[in-house]
């Protein structure tokens, strides 16, 4: 029950703290929104990619891309509330928090479900715009994406998490942009399908296949038509478990006391 | 007895199911689509260059046009089986049944002529001279009047089957490929591939009464090329084939007004209805396969792999 209360704590914090910042908001939503109705527009795809699982038939480029926004504005989502961590150690918040009487792993669960509920808002959002947009999917593919999503969201949340523990300046965060969110983002099936990239490199596709990322979106492609892909949700929830772990022992209490 | 019965029936069901029947051009073969479990179920081996597809009224048979065979093609639906060639002209391409489910016009490309045959006796009934390189075939709903379309002259020439002569001949857009009588036979519907429109001409004056453009988001003018055309079965609704547009066009009938675009497979050229009308079948040429519509939503369900550059569709209900 206790343990409820501290979660429900650092859920509420998250939350207030993502209604409070509007320019957050919105730039959350504007930075799909822009993939979507600029670059997706420009794109030539009106003809219709060729037919991938889950597909079953032909698709615009703008659905095709769907799933891939949802997981770039999980993944930033995911950035940025970890990367608050990096603040809240600066300001002290930190402390507080991590002093509470429960376990570690506890804690940081929370504080990732947190970011992971943040994320799933910014993501009903976008699919709404998009729905109003044509680009609908069914009440099964909404329902079963939830899941795929939330478990999208921890994982990437998770990475953030594990980035924070080594990083000690805010400043860093444009660091983690370049190195992290932008190869994560682009060597992934998220904007373009695996047998594009075989074509254009064997290479590119490999590092594509070992993306966590790449599986993360897939496992939302594939929910929204009401599919499970199982290989993407083994490497999703392992990738989830191994940033996870990393994440504890970067924040394990004797390395940060000694800090 | 009863559970022997009850086997067979068990056993035949898979058979028994409506069929999409689609022409391969370049296969020179025929593929059969089960309607319910959307796979194709058989393929038949027929004359070369299989173009324009339709059934007997009673279902019996299927016609099909083998253009570089130069015959039409009798073909028993049950086996697959060919079972005798009709004198069909040159290069016949496409063909329309009269409502009497007797005689055959048929486009023969090369030599601007519409030959009429007779299915049953089997033998030429007329020769009608037409434009040069005749295509779109159609026919008024009690049979009177007859449609050829010429792709080069660029005229829709209307024939009276009575006396197989040309009474009119409507100018439309550049190359028309097809022509489609509404239900109540009012309206005649002109597709014109390089021109990129559909001309609706008032069947009784012969004389245009609308035309339709088309414009899709992303994709340049001219690869939208209008081919195959069909009435919705309550004629509020007709669908026109956009070729290497890869979409095809819901438009009003009453309103002229394009309703929708619905994306299919690539080159897409004609259509057919499952028996139920539920459902339709786009053939797309280049990429070699079906698309699957659902009628009530205008949503793309499925695509199914045929054989290459299907042509021509036609729907059989369950035998």
């Amino acid at each position: 029950m206790k343990a409820l209360i501290a979660a429900r704590a650092i859920i509420t914090r998250e939350l207030a703290r993502f209604v409070t910042q509007r320019e957050r908001f919105f730039a959350a939503l504007v930075r799909p929104l822009v993939w979507l109705f600029v670059f997706a527009a420009g794109f030539r795809a009106a003809l219709g990619l060729s037919i991938i699982p889950p597909y079953k038939t032909y698709i615009s480029y703008e659905t095709y891309i769907v799933p891939g926004l949802c997981g770039m504005i999980l993944l930033f989502s995911g950035m940025q509330s970890s990367l608050s961590l990096v603040n809240d150690r600066e300001s002290g918040t930190m402390r507080l928090m991590l002093t509470a009487p429960w376990p570690r792993w506890f804690l940081l669960g929370a504080k990732l479900l947190a970011g992971a509920m943040v994320g799933l808002l910014q993501v009903a959002i976008f699919l709404v715009i998009a729905w109003g947009y044509g680009l609908k999917f069914s009440l099964i593919g909404y329902l079963a994406a939830l899941p795929a999503l939330a478990l999208a969201g921890i994982m990437l949340g998770a990475l953030g998490l594990f980035l924070s523990a080594r990083i000690r300046q805010l400043e860093n965060f444009a660091g983690v942009m370049n190195f992290v969110i932008f190869p994560m983002f682009f060597l992934s099936t998220a904007l373009y399908p695996l047998w594009k990239m075989q074509e254009s490199s064997p290479l590119l596709a490999t590092l594509c296949e070992i993306n966590p990322f790449t599986h993360a979106v897939e496992l939302v492609r594939f929910a929204l038509y009401g599919q499970m892909n199982l290989a993407a949700l083994g490497w999703t929830v392992l990738a989830f478990a191994l940033f996870f772990g990393l994440a504890l022992l970067g924040y394990e209490p004797a390395r940060t006391r000694s800090r | 007895m009863i559970r022997t019965l009850l086997l067979t029936t068990l056993l035949a069901s898979p058979a028994l199911a409506d069929e999409i029947w689609v022409t391969n051009e370049m296969d020179d073969t025929l593929s059969v689509i089960d309607v319910d479990t959307l796979t194709v179920k058989a393929t038949y081996a027929i004359g070369e260059r299989p173009r324009g597809i339709t059934f007997s009224k009673d279902f019996k048979y299927l016609y099909v046009c083998a253009s570089d065979s130069n015959a039409v093609q009798v073909i028993d639906p049950d086996t697959g089986k060919v079972l005798h060639d009709l004198p069909s002209g040159d290069d016949p391409e496409q063909f329309v049944l009269a409502p009497d489910d007797r005689l055959l016009y048929i486009a023969n490309e090369n030599d601007a002529v519409t030959t009429v045959v007779d299915t049953q006796t089997r033998k030429v009934v007329a020769q009608i001279d037409v434009g040069v390189e005749p295509e779109g075939m159609g026919i008024s709903p009690d049979g009177k009047v007859q449609v050829t379309t010429s792709e080069t002259t660029n005229m829709a020439h209307w024939i009276d089957t009575q006396t197989h002569k040309i009474i009119a001949n409507s100018l439309v857009d550049s190359r028309p490929r097809h022509a489609e009588f509404s239900p109540d036979g009012s309206e005649l519907w002109v597709s014109s591939e390089i021109g990129g429109t559909v001309a609706v001409l008032d069947a009784a004056t012969q004389v245009e009464k609308g035309k339709i453009s088309f414009a899709i988001k992303g994709v340049r003018a001219e690869k939208i090329q209008p081919v195959g055309m069909l009435f919705s079965p309550d004629a509020t609704k007709v669908f026109v084939a956009l070729g290497p547009a890869n979409h095809i066009a819901v438009v009003d009938a009453k309103t002229l007004k394009v309703e929708r675009y619905i994306l299919v497979g690539r080159r897409v050229w004609h259509m057919a209805f499952s028996p139920d009308q539920t459902r339709l079948f786009t053939t797309n040429g280049v990429s070699g396969d079906v698309t699957v519509i659902d009628v009530a939503s205008l949503e793309p369900v499925a695509t199914i792999k045929v054989g290459r550059f299907p042509w021509g569709a036609a729907a059989r209900p369950t035998p």
